[in-house]
């Protein structure tokens, strides 16, 4: 069954974003499907975050040692922002390029990251390689700031083409070393120890005399390979192209398995990987070419895409709260957002390693349903919030509402969620001691109350869990 | 099957994860090995700081109440432990450990199996209890559950409501997260989860509060406030066998020495109070304490840190454990270290496989099948 053209707004705004109320989307529906991609695609066309608002309220969000800051600082930004891909392509590159602060001790260094994947995540995957292999939170991350010519350090040169390219399968511990040689000498400044003398503004710097300039072999060609080189053969690579693709349709379409069993379970849907392939190769690595050509397919506008994936935490924090309209009016209460994601096992800037977050039904288990579960139904029991009281101004407009419509309404402007027939049933016979949905003076507090409750029960539902 | 008691008491096993490869040479270290200061001008703990547990080895100085609990006779060291052709990365080899599968990725976890023959009805859904963020694979298996909290006392469903509305509305869950139509894997997946997170929930919660110990776990120590959690869990008699926990990260390839001294100082101190609990409680000779890494780190220094190895060690700790070294300290000479042709030149060789040690665990303490849930049989030892 083809999707309604609001089933496939609201999808593809979950996936280019983070979901939208209704008014949005029938604000959407009116530009259509395919002028709505090219917006979200071109996100300069659309206002900037104000973040001297930010500073108004949160003082310590920009120039923080905290990690607590930098978290708001990015909450903030994916709650308010009128450029979601922007956003949703940043936490992309960040579950990709995982790094964490356990380590890097500075939360401005790792927003700084943010702040690049933000500048380049829709430019050239080419450009986004070389920039990363430039970052100073990469840098200290992986150690490449220790790398000499003499004694080059292996960490980023292995997982640039483990985890952030290739995959594993696709080179030889050869091309590791190779790889790892080229990059000596990427470096940072001032080089002078954290401890006693504390944080820096690091900068990257390349350092020609820790560089071994001389002739390497990388994936079979031979030359005094300097970094920059290593990425440009790198970025040609069929095997590179593939692993984006896939990494793409794993966030943006649908549930891959786990990364490390790439190496040998085949993609779900090989022929959609080939599409995205083609439009990597035929683009010169263009990133927001690749994601016009995703949003636009078949595969992305099926229904073996349509809610084929477990929301991440981010997702559904984000998604609960941009659904609600809350912080339309900024107030404290962004760093509550940030430790739910933490809860739920998306600590946002501190991923666990540099392998980044395992998804899907990973992101469920006891313990992270539950924090799902009270973190969502908490944010739709308040009927003052704008998007709250949107659902019950329509449902009040339609009403008086007998108990099936008074559901399918309810899901309907939540989403539309699409639920199985027997949570259907469930939250029928839920409302219908309640009987009619009615809003007459004597009942409207009531009815709101209804609604509240209701709602609460939607968001925690398993289907509200999917994307 | 899981009939074995200790004096009565079903035998309980608590596993401690050093997240992030744990450097073995300056855990156990070799501090009269000329070889062992070659290799570490800079990354070595000095001999006299040392605490020597015999002529040729000692516990790093930061393994206080481990080294008193291993002179008391309840640690024994698991030396050279690891498996044929050592993976390097970190993600894919503590797979390994955590599925017991070194060829092909398996998502079955060990003590996900572990608990399935503990409990093969799922009568208890609080077999397993995990403390932390998210469930690592070791515990993961199908149609398992495995309880996950962070905090005893906030854990339970729905509790934006309450009273009457919250019962009713708990029951509208409980039948929303029953469904079974349409057979899509992940939402059943959930429906379990759900289910189970509800059963658990309620009693998990009263632990916490029937808790009472004269014990202080360190304060802003996070694998002391896990650890603690296993006790209060263990002392509130809900039928739970297997405890997990982690801590880390170990991945030290920079700043190692200020770093590996505080995280073993975090973790010393949280296993001396979590003893000294469960002795309070008389509570301690139905417990072991497996601790592990996915690897040890290489053998000669690189800048203030050491990269990615292969052999590491392991303890068992416990009132009922054989104390001891367990297999051979491994040579650190060139020669003997792995080689270039198997994929890395200058890491400790292993001489023990790790699915011996858990098939040791699984057999002679837990009473189970140890090499169905390992994949075959393996070298067991006498700890236990």
């Amino acid at each position: 069954m083809a999707l309604t053209d609001l089933q496939l707004m609201a999808h593809l705004f979950r996936r280019a974003g983070f979901g939208a109320p209704r008014d949005e989307l029938e604000a959407a529906m009116a530009r259509g499907y395919e002028a709505t991609v090219e917006t979200l695609l071109h996100p300069e066309t659309a206002p900037e975050v104000e973040e001297d608002l930010l500073q108004r309220y949160y003082i310590d969000a920009k120039e923080s040692f905290q990690l607590d800051g930098a978290q708001v600082g990015w909450v903030y930004r994916m709650v308010t922002t009128q450029r979601p891909l922007e956003e949703k392509m940043t936490l992309f590159w960040h579950g990709l390029f995982a790094t964490g602060f356990n380590k890097c001790d500075d939360p401005r260094v790792i927003t700084k990251q943010i702040n690049m994947f933000r500048r380049h995540g829709l430019g050239s995957f080419r450009e986004l390689l070389v920039e990363l292999s430039r970052d100073p939170a990469m840098i200290y991350w992986l150690d490449n700031n220790q790398s000499r010519g003499d004694a080059p350090n292996e960490n980023y040169g292995r997982e640039l083409l483990e985890l952030f390219s290739m995959g594993i399968g696709n080179y030889s511990e050869d091309d590791v070393k190779a790889s790892a040689r080229a990059f000596t000498g990427w470096t940072l400044a001032p080089t002078l120890p954290r401890q006693p003398y504390g944080r820096f503004d690091w900068e990257f710097e390349y350092r020609p005399e820790l560089h071994d300039d001389s002739v390497k072999t990388f994936l079979g060609e031979t030359g005094p390979w300097n970094g920059e080189d290593i990425v440009n053969l790198i970025v040609k690579q069929p095997s590179a192209a593939r692993f984006i693709a896939r990494h793409l349709y794993n966030f943006f379409v649908a549930d891959e398995p786990q990364v490390p069993a790439w190496a040998t379970v085949p993609p779900r849907d090989p022929e959609a990987i080939n599409v995205l392939v083609d439009a990597y190769m035929t683009s010169g690595y263009d990133m927001r070419s690749v994601m016009r050509t995703l949003f636009m397919s078949d595969f992305f506008r099926s229904e073996q895409a349509y809610f084929a994936k477990v929301k991440n935490p981010t997702e559904l924090v984000i998604g609960t709260v941009r659904l609600t309209k809350d912080f339309g009016f900024l107030r404290q209460g962004l760093r509550e957002l940030s430790l739910e994601c933490r809860y739920m096992g998306q600590d946002l800037l501190n991923p666990p390693s540099v392998e980044g977050w395992h998804t899907g039904k990973e992101w469920i288990d006891t313990g992270c349903l539950v924090e799902r579960i009270n973190f969502a139904a908490q944010q739709v029991a308040d009927v003052r919030k704008p998007g709250v009281r949107l659902i019950v101004d329509r449902l009040q407009v339609a009403g008086p509402l007998a108990p099936e419509r008074f559901v399918d309404m309810t899901l309907d402007l939540a989403g539309p969620v699409r639920v199985r027939p027997s949570t259907r049933q469930a939250l029928i016979d839920h409302v219908t001691p309640g009987g009619e949905l009615r809003f007459d003076d004597s009942a409207a507090g009531a009815a709101g109350q209804r609604v509240s409750e209701l709602l609460q029960l939607i968001v925690a539902t398993r289907e509200y869990q999917l994307n | 099957m899981a009939d074995k008691t200790i004096n009565g008491k079903a035998p309980k096993l608590v596993v401690l994860q050093l997240t992030g490869a744990n450097d073995y040479l300056n855990t156990v270290v070799p501090y009269t090995n000329p070889l062992y200061y070659d290799n570490r001008p800079n990354m070595r703990i000095p001999a006299e700081q040392v605490q020597p547990i015999d002529d040729t080895l000692g516990f790093n100085p930061n393994m206080q109440a481990v080294k008193r609990l291993y002179d008391e006779g309840k640690v024994a060291i698991i030396h050279s432990i690891g498996y044929p052709n050592p993976n390097y990365s970190h993600f894919r080899s503590m797979d390994i450990w955590y599925t017991c599968e070194p060829e092909k990725v398996s998502s079955e976890g060990w003590l996900g199996k572990v608990v399935r023959d503990l409990d093969p009805k799922g009568d208890n859904v609080l077999t397993a209890v995990n403390f932390g963020r998210g469930l690592p694979r070791a515990l993961s298996l199908s149609g398992v559950p495995v309880a996950s909290v962070a905090q005893l006392d906030t854990y339970g469903v729905l509790t934006s409501l309450s009273g009457a509305t919250r019962s009713m509305a708990m029951e509208t869950f409980l039948r929303m997260y029953s469904g079974t139509e349409g057979g899509d894997e992940v939402l059943r997946y959930m429906g379990q989860t759900g289910l189970d997170a509800q059963k658990g929930a309620d009693i998990l919660r009263s632990a916490a509060d029937t808790y009472v110990s004269t014990v202080k776990y360190p304060e802003g120590n996070p694998i002391a406030a896990s650890l603690r959690g296993v006790a209060q869990t263990k002392f509130a008699d809900l039928g739970t066998r297997l405890f997990y926990t982690a801590h880390g990260s170990f991945d030290t390839h920079a700043s190692q020495m200020p770093m590996h001294a505080k995280l073993w100082k975090e973790v010393d101190g949280a296993i001396d109070a979590f003893f000294q609990d469960l002795r309070e409680h008389n509570a301690s000779e139905d417990t072991i304490m497996l601790i592990w890494t996915e690897f040890g780190r290489r053998v000669k220094e690189n800048g203030s840190g050491t990269d990615h190895g292969a052999g590491g060690v392991a303890f068992v700790i416990g009132e009922h454990v054989k104390g001891g070294q367990y297999g051979a300290f491994p040579s650190l000479r060139n020669e003997d270290l792995t080689q270039q042709r198997e994929g890395m030149f200058g890491n400790l060789r292993y001489s023990y496989d790790f699915r011996g040690l858990y098939s040791t665990i699984v057999d002679r303490w837990l009473g189970l099948d140890g090499s169905a849930i390992v994949g075959g049989k393996f070298e067991q030892l006498a700890f236990v």
